[in-house]
């Protein structure tokens, strides 16, 4: 029992059961953490004195290591899946809204004004031109935090197997056997750069007056270096 | 921009908009901003009724007892399910005591001197009835086995050699030479009484400093081999101790008490038959056996369920 | 007990403060960490970045391996390093340096990419040696973006060295880690507050870096 595939019983999953898990564990955090940041990110648009005071709350939000995060949450939500994937959500959404915040600070007056003559009420015209004109720029904060979660679910293990495939690391620890650590790494790291490609896919089908690839070499350049939206692994 | 008409409108939907995030955003956060810790917010979590949760620690033997006594209870055609490799006492006992855990394999001694630091501990059937005065009144503990695997403070060669230790010295022969040592241990080990806190108070020992490592897995292994710590805290079961000619101290004032292997069970999370199974399996089993089931896993890395499962199957037990 | 009572009651608590277990050593621990592994990170990222960035060559290799090196997850590769080497400082910088490199290197990469190309020009007009153009026309100007690439590095390595105590070393993560385990809220929640305001201060510090390192001329844009 020491092949690569051989998952210790105690993880209770097969691989592809802890893929299943992982990808649930990483994935629902980033679409909660969009769900609430669209609103949030809207009202820093519609609100500027707001931004200030709300990035800073996020930074320093996201300035906490996941572990402290989910080990004072143990005693509110247990030693479940919901433990892990509400930091998520937040870290989500620090990296979130100043993405989308920028993104629909960016589209010109000029084409805000065209929609409004043209009869668009603020809901037709937030969802029929900012967004779609944001939408590069909320997908590359998408990217960040989808790819930045994937990585962070691996920590989880620490608190009683709810790692998912960084339960792996556990075990590989426990029973000394790292090829599980290797499987653990490669197939996390897999699925973070499928997730990322399906992401990129994403706004080219959302974009399609963009040119292709990955880059958004037309925008100007201060705005094109700024997206590094810190995603770690705490 | 807009009409002001328009932009009023847009207003009070935003208004809308934000009471709703910040309602959101304020469930997120208030679970770990406020409340009390005696909150029970596991009680969700209860498996339904018939069904066994067993639970174990986050070490190879524990995962191990907790697959032999959850296979048990599977012969005899109860529903198990497993919660495994949880983390330290310090946290199964607070999920045993909410229900969210039926079954963990425990260690008697060990579990007496993290419910009273200060108790003597002069024999196996003394340590049991002190425990079950202490424990919670939803918990009990069942028969103990003979099989029995301490803490204990181990050196390595090159320490022993330093120091002229032997297999009949003693933790009182470390006074002197303690304050040269960095020891090691589980993060645990440094705050538990059957840790630095009782080697001071009964022995005098003051190390030079404390290295958390894990709870005697292969990292603890490891800093001893490769001197990084000079003492650890090893299982006695641990094959290693011998692979690796590791010295154990002797522990005249029993510090470290007794440790035999003691399922602490949620009473009302298991039936009659359930307990027979349970110490049925805890009559079987002995160091020796624990020692040798140790090996196959820690050694020949074969799995703990197969080798929990093989076990009861050649002793009868399913 | 809510978080603000544990951070009080941790920090209040005087045997906290001293010994090798104590706030100083361990803070010096996590900050030695995080300049070494910073340090590190910048001398692979920041070369690299500025002469791809000048030349404009390899942009797309650059992405390529920068996407591929944030995918890999942190935690994962300690504990494989770890296991495959044995533990000491090397195990543990070695994520950290994956974790920091691809935003040092795209940021420094896109920063040289995106100044104006006419000063550039009329440097090269002047004669001025390509090494002269990039140390002392673009970097001036790509200093800000840099500086920001840098600083979103080190906040990530602050907050990510605190998984070092998973295999026994310090720094923070000591706290977070033991208070785990011994369940010890007061050490999780005061090593929690001690990384984020070490975050903080990081901030502040690349903020007073940039104050005193970017030219006035390019500050004002």
């Amino acid at each position: 029992m020491n092949g690569f595939f051989d998952i210790p019983s105690d993880l209770q999953h097969s691989w592809s059961g802890l893929i299943g898990l992982h990808l649930r564990e990483g994935l629902l955090p980033v679409a909660a953490g969009l769900l609430l940041a669209l609103p949030l990110a809207q009202l820093c648009v519609r609100f500027r004195w707001l931004y200030p005071p709300v990035l800073g709350v996020t930074t320093v939000l996201y300035a906490v290591p996941s572990l402290a995060f989910f080990v004072v949450l143990i005693d509110y939500t247990g030693q479940t899946e919901l433990t892990v994937m509400i930091p998520l959500a937040v870290y989500s959404l620090v990296v979130l809204i100043p993405a989308i915040v920028d993104g629909v600070r960016s589209v010109p007056e000029e084409t805000l004004a065209a929609a409004t003559a043209m009869g668009f009420g603020p809901v037709r015209r937030y969802l029929q031109v900012q967004l779609p004109i944001a939408a590069p720029a909320i997908v590359a904060g998408l990217r960040v935090a989808t790819v930045s979660s994937i990585s962070l679910v691996s920590v989880g293990a620490l608190i009683g197997n709810q790692g998912a495939l960084g339960n792996l690391l556990a075990a590989a620890q426990k029973y000394d056997r790292p090829e599980l650590a290797v499987n653990s790494v490669l197939t996390t790291a897999v699925l973070a750069i499928l997730c990322d490609a399906a992401l990129v896919l994403l706004r080219i089908l959302l974009t399609p007056w963009m040119p292709r690839g990955t880059g958004d070499r037309r925008e100007p350049a201060v705005r094109r270096a700024r997206p590094e939206p810190e995603g770690a692994t705490r | 921009m807009t009409s002001t008409a328009q932009s009023s409108r847009s207003r009070t939907r935003h208004t809308g908009a934000a009471a709703v995030a910040l309602t959101a955003v304020t469930a997120l956060l208030a679970g770990c901003s406020s409340g009390d810790t005696s909150d029970n917010p596991l009680a969700g979590e209860k498996a339904g009724a018939g069904t066994v949760v067993v639970g174990s620690n986050n070490f190879a033997e524990s995962t191990l007892l907790a697959d032999i006594y959850g296979e048990a209870l599977r012969a005899k055609g109860i529903k198990v399910t497993y919660k495994h490799n949880i983390g330290s006492r310090e946290t199964t006992y607070g999920l045993m005591k909410n229900g969210s855990i039926t079954v963990l394999p425990e260690y008697n001694g060990s579990l007496l001197a993290y419910l009273d630091p200060e108790a003597e501990q002069k024999s196996a059937d003394a340590v049991n009835a002190a425990v079950k005065a202490k424990l919670d009144k939803e918990l009990t503990l069942l028969e103990s086995s003979p099989a029995e695997n301490k803490d204990s403070v181990s050196v390595n060669t090159e320490t022993a050699k330093k120091y002229g230790l032997t297999s009949s010295s003693t933790l009182a022969d470390l006074k002197d030479v303690a304050p040269e040592m960095v020891i090691g241990g589980s993060p645990e080990f440094q705050t538990r009484r059957q840790g630095l806190e009782g080697l001071k108070s009964v022995y005098g020992l003051e190390f030079k400093s404390f290295k958390a490592l894990d709870a005697g897995g292969p990292l603890t292994q490891e800093a001893l081999t490769r001197n990084t710590v000079q003492a650890a805290d090893i299982f006695t079961t641990d094959p290693t101790i011998v692979k690796e000619k590791f010295v154990v101290l002797k522990d005249p004032e029993n510090l470290f008490g007794f440790a035999n292997v003691t399922p602490l069970v949620h009473k009302d999370g298991l039936s009659r038959k359930g307990v027979d199974a349970l110490n049925a399996v805890s009559a079987e089993l002995d160091t020796q056996t624990l020692l040798d089931l140790d090996a196959q896993v820690q050694l020949e890395k074969k799995d703990p369920l197969d080798v929990a499962k093989a076990w009861l199957k050649s002793a009868g037990l399913a | 007990m809510n978080v603000l009572d544990f951070a009080h009651a941790f920090f209040s608590d005087g045997a906290h403060w001293h010994g090798y277990d104590g706030i100083p050593q361990r803070l010096l621990e996590h900050v030695r960490y995080t300049l070494l592994a910073l340090a590190l990170a910048a001398l692979i990222g920041l070369p690299v970045g500025l002469l791809t960035g000048h030349t404009g060559r390899g942009g797309n290799a650059l992405a390529f391996i920068a996407n591929a090196a944030r995918a890999l997850p942190s935690f994962g590769l300690l504990v494989l390093v770890v296991l495959l080497i044995g533990f000491g400082l090397l195990p543990v910088m070695i994520p950290l340096v994956v974790l920091a490199v691809p935003p040092i290197l795209v940021t420094t990469y896109e920063a040289v990419r995106s100044v104006d190309p006419s000063p550039v020009d009329a440097a090269r007009g002047m004669g001025m040696h390509e090494s002269r153009i990039l140390l002392q026309v673009e970097l001036p100007v790509a200093l800000p973006l840099i500086l920001s690439g840098l600083r979103s590095a080190a906040i990530q390595i602050v907050s990510t060295a605190t998984i070092a105590a998973y295999v026994s070393l310090g720094g923070l993560g000591r706290y977070i880690i033991d208070g785990l385990y011994q369940r010890d809220y007061e050490k999780v929640v005061g090593g929690a507050t001690l990384v984020a305001v070490l975050a903080l201060l990081t901030l502040a510090v690349f903020w007073a870096a940039g104050r005193f390192a970017v030219s006035p001329g390019v500050r004002r844009r």
